[in-house]
């Protein structure tokens, strides 16, 4: 139950950059989200719906690019996905692993439009 | 009109890494060694915490920050019976501590007077992993009872974190737990954990915890 301060945050920041390049309206926002953060996607979606009404983002697509967790085997450097009742190396059968990816949790990139004559700003 | 596309690359916990970062210097700076304790609910880590203040009476001053959902202050409370300031914080339901509610507890601590302080996180193995408090190290309360699978259950809960202790094995004589596949989930995440079998009940192995808590105090508290 804390998406709705996540959803906050991912709002603050989209309209901050918005807000430095004068744009008009957010119309999509992409977020990068690692299978080891503990986030729900239809829970942001949700509070996105209602936080970001009236402001310049309302109505802003939210594109989620989920991110699988991955180990890499420290012995043998085999590079394998986190998941199911192991984490011994497929390979080698070593339990020395490290996580090399399932962390992320950030804004990618948002899309915003521009009245022409701001362009050249 | 036109559409542009602008990358941001920015981390969507930015506010509360960068608040946790200040806390930290702030905390070295005085000489406060501090650990952000996790547990699941009933692992022990009230009972490791009365522990920890009573073995360290008279040679460490110890403070907790207690995070709770509701107004109920009896963890606190039971640490203060033992020798210990602490300070509850309410997180009005919200399933985690955040740097903010660490940066506010504080205020009411005189740190000149602390060596260590014990962030005792809200009792869930999935929500608190996200959030960096601005401790120097994580540490993970796990229990016999909850079964040997946890590390393969909650790898975000169970990755990161600088020691893990296994609470309550006076119990393994009546509980099916295969403690080498616990430890070897806990190794593969995180190869250089210490990891802490002990028994708040019993005191059993409790001093290595003492000790390994000791040697990170030597080093940020002096």
């Amino acid at each position: 139950m804390h998406e709705l301060s996540i959803t906050q945050n991912i709002l603050n920041i989209a309209l901050e950059h918005a807000d430095k390049h004068h744009a008009q309206r957010i119309t999509a926002i992409r977020l990068v989200i690692g299978q080891l953060s503990s986030f729900v996607d239809d829970a942001i979606q949700f509070y996105w719906d209602i936080i970001s009404d009236g402001t310049q983002a309302k109505g802003a697509q939210l594109v989620f690019q989920r991110v699988p967790a991955r180990l890499q085997c420290q012995a043998c450097g085999h590079d394998y996905p986190l998941d199911g009742e192991s984490y011994a190396c497929p390979r080698c059968g070593q339990d020395a692993a490290k996580v090399v990816g399932g962390r992320e949790f950030y804004i990618e990139s948002i899309d915003i439009q521009i009245a022409e004559d701001n362009n050249s700003r | 009109m036109t559409v542009k596309t602008i990358s941001i690359q920015e981390n969507i916990l930015n506010a509360n890494d960068s608040l946790a970062a200040q806390i930290r210097t702030w905390l070295t700076e005085n000489r406060v060694f501090a650990v952000n304790m996790m547990a699941s609910p009933g692992a022990g880590k009230t009972s490791l915490i009365e522990r920890t203040i009573s073995g360290l009476s008279g040679k460490r001053r110890v403070a907790i920050i207690n995070g709770d959902t509701t107004a109920a202050s009896m963890d606190a409370e039971r640490a203060q019976k033992v020798g210990a300031l602490a300070i509850h914080v309410n997180t009005g339901g919200n399933c985690h501590l955040e740097a903010f509610m660490v940066r506010s507890a504080l205020d009411a601590l005189d740190l000149s007077g602390i060596d260590l302080l014990i962030v005792e996180n809200v009792g869930n193995l999935v929500c608190p992993s996200g959030w960096d408090l601005g401790t120097h190290r994580r540490v993970l309360v796990a229990s016999i009872p909850e079964g040997a699978d946890k590390p393969y259950k909650y790898p975000s809960m169970y990755s990161g974190v600088s020691a893990v202790v296994i609470n309550k094995v006076d119990l393994l004589p009546y509980v099916p737990f295969d403690m080498d596949y616990f430890r070897k989930g806990i190794e593969a995440l995180n190869p250089n954990t210490a990891i802490f079998p002990l028994s708040c009940t019993t005191g059993e192995g409790v001093n290595a915890w003492l000790e390994w808590l000791e040697r990170q105090m030597a080093f940020y508290a002096g």
